[in-house]
């Protein structure tokens, strides 16, 4: 009553902020702001949710705290050079970014790779999913509030960091791929290394396993909140774990092998509930897989070149060039339009953590407020990757 | 049945409390598994890979000698402008003029550590080094010159 009288007094003033435009189509509705600055998010997403009592009735997520416009900005690089900002927007599956870049460069320059170097990138994309599904791990228990879960995630994350560090030189942002192969060969320690990593780390699976995936807190927390049907995980465009926990089979590494992937055995997982406890199980079951791939790859590195003889200035011909990758959130999608020159005319991401977000209004709606962190954590959001 | 029901579910929530709090436990019990380190305190003893990329340096020989010809070819590979090369003309012995190396400006904090640089560098003039305490309370401190002081071109590198 208080709030009709308010509008009525004030119908002069144009609603302003995005808060006050969501109260006044909300009602009767209590308006929350969660982030930017928000721990559960992540990042700086800036949710306006749309509360009756504890319900809620609609999240509008706001984006752009951390736009970069690194599409604008690769347009003024070359083909070797744009590679490298392409890690600041997914910075967990920052291999598999380039990956995706590099593809599309070849792609335009019809190369053909060692096959030294299709093992070594595939070798690190997973090593590199590893690392990100770890972290996502870690910091959903902490939503939830469980603490421990957290540290024993980065114990195991850190010796995949310190391999990377060893081979590609740095931990996070490697720039390891170039187009043509590799930057450099593998470290002579790379292979008892990730063998040692492998054998740790199956064991460790079963004690998260045993600390997350049976807790009886944790299920009552995910089971049968955020569903997403199969029909609206497509409509949305959902990739990764979120789209194959609702039963839609959109794993790239088998519709649309690159590399070597066509040449390994690994299963596609998909489960069909569609709620957060599905999301939770394919991340789960994915590291499995992914050590699968390591485990068949590691000690079959063909004898090679490293790096395909590529020319010092790369010129991509006429054309549009698109290739698409499997991050450990989804489909990544790089489109290049080349009018001939040393630098891209355009560039266009399709990162899967703008789709994923999408669905999160439809997901959500009619789940309580405490549910949101749950629904958050599993669709595994890195902002800047939504940003760019 | 509801009470049955109701009695096993509590006593299914609590062992699975339990197997959880075994995994915890367990590390109580095995404190070698700890892999904390104490930084800055084994900074004598820790050690960073030789392909660490801590900032870009110009290796220097004994004789104050390096291999940098004043190319621009890492100037030209860098995304984010952080090298600008100043170069000068020589007179060789012959009465020639010569391009050469005057000065080989950093700036380390646009330097996004990508290796293209010296990836491009045809003489190997410049490496990565493992240095990583970049800390400094001025920014202009930041900017720095690789060529050392009378430093010159090593004989033989075109």
């Amino acid at each position: 009553m208080y709030r009709e009288t308010q509008i009525l007094n004030s119908n002069t003033i144009a609603p302003t902020t995005a808060r006050d435009l969501a109260m006044d189509e909300a009602g009767a509705g209590l308006v929350i702001n969660v982030g930017p600055q928000h721990p559960a998010t992540h990042g700086v997403l800036h949710l306006v949710i749309t509360l009756e009592g504890e319900t809620i009735k609609k999240i509008e997520p706001h984006l752009g705290y951390i736009h970069r416009s690194i599409e604008k900005m690769c347009e003024s690089l070359s083909y070797r050079q744009f590679i490298y900002v392409t890690s600041r927007m997914d910075y967990l599956s920052a291999h598999i970014n380039n990956h995706g870049c590099v593809l599309c460069v070849e792609k335009g320059l019809q190369l053909e790779i060692p096959p030294r170097a299709q093992v070594i990138r595939v070798l690190m994309d997973e090593l590199t999913r590893i690392a990100s599904h770890e972290l996502w791990w870690g910091a959903m228990a902490m939503d939830l509030g469980a603490f421990t879960p957290f540290f024993y995630a980065f114990r195991e994350r850190e010796t995949i960091n310190d391999i990377m560090e060893e081979t590609c030189g740095t931990r996070l942002t490697m720039n390891y791929m170039v187009p043509g192969g590799v930057m450099y060969d593998i470290h002579p320690n790379f292979q008892r290394r990730v063998k040692d990593f492998i054998q740790l780390f199956n064991s460790k699976i079963d004690e998260y396993d045993d600390l997350v995936t049976g807790n009886i807190i944790f299920q009552n927390r995910t089971k049968g909140i955020g569903v997403l049907s199969r029909e609206d995980a497509i409509s949305f465009g959902c990739t990764g774990p979120v789209g194959r926990a609702s039963g839609v089979a959109c794993d790239i590494r088998k519709l649309y092998p690159y590399e070597v992937y066509d040449k390994v055995n690994f299963d596609e997982i998909i489960e069909t509930a569609g709620d957060s406890y599905a999301r939770y199980l394919v991340r789960i079951k994915e590291l499995r897989q992914s050590v699968r791939i390591i485990e068949q790859l590691i000690d079959n590195i063909p004898e090679g070149d490293f790096q395909a003889k590529t020319k010092a200035v790369l010129k991509l011909p006429k054309g549009e060039f698109y290739s698409r990758v499997e991050t450990a959130r989804g489909e990544l999608g790089v489109y290049i339009v080349s009018e001939g020159g040393t630098t891209p005319y355009r560039i266009k991401f399709r990162s899967p953590g703008f789709s994923n977000l999408s669905a999160l209004d439809h997901m959500s709606r009619g789940c309580k407020i405490g549910d949101l962190m749950a629904i958050m954590g599993t669709l595994d959001l890195v902002i800047p990757d939504i940003d760019r | 049945m509801f009470i049955k029901e109701y009695i096993s579910d509590v006593f299914k929530a609590v062992s699975s409390l339990l197997k959880g709090m075994k995994t915890t436990g367990s590390y109580f019990v095995r404190p070698k598994e700890i892999i904390t380190q104490q930084y800055p305190d084994n900074r004598a003893h820790m050690k960073l890979p030789e392909r660490f990329r801590g900032e870009v340096v110009m290796i220097h020989d004994e004789n104050n000698e390096h291999a940098c010809t004043g190319c621009t070819a890492c100037e030209l590979a860098c995304p984010n402008a952080t090298i600008k090369i100043i170069t000068k003309f020589d007179t060789t012995p012959e009465g020639k003029k010569k391009k050469a190396l005057d000065t080989f400006v950093y700036h380390l904090e646009l330097c996004t550590m990508c290796n293209l640089c010296v990836e491009a560098c045809p003489t190997s003039a410049i490496k990565m080094a493992q240095t990583f305490e970049h800390s400094v309370y001025d920014r202009n401190r930041l900017l720095k010159k690789l060529n050392q002081p009378g430093s010159k071109l090593r004989a033989g590198v075109e």
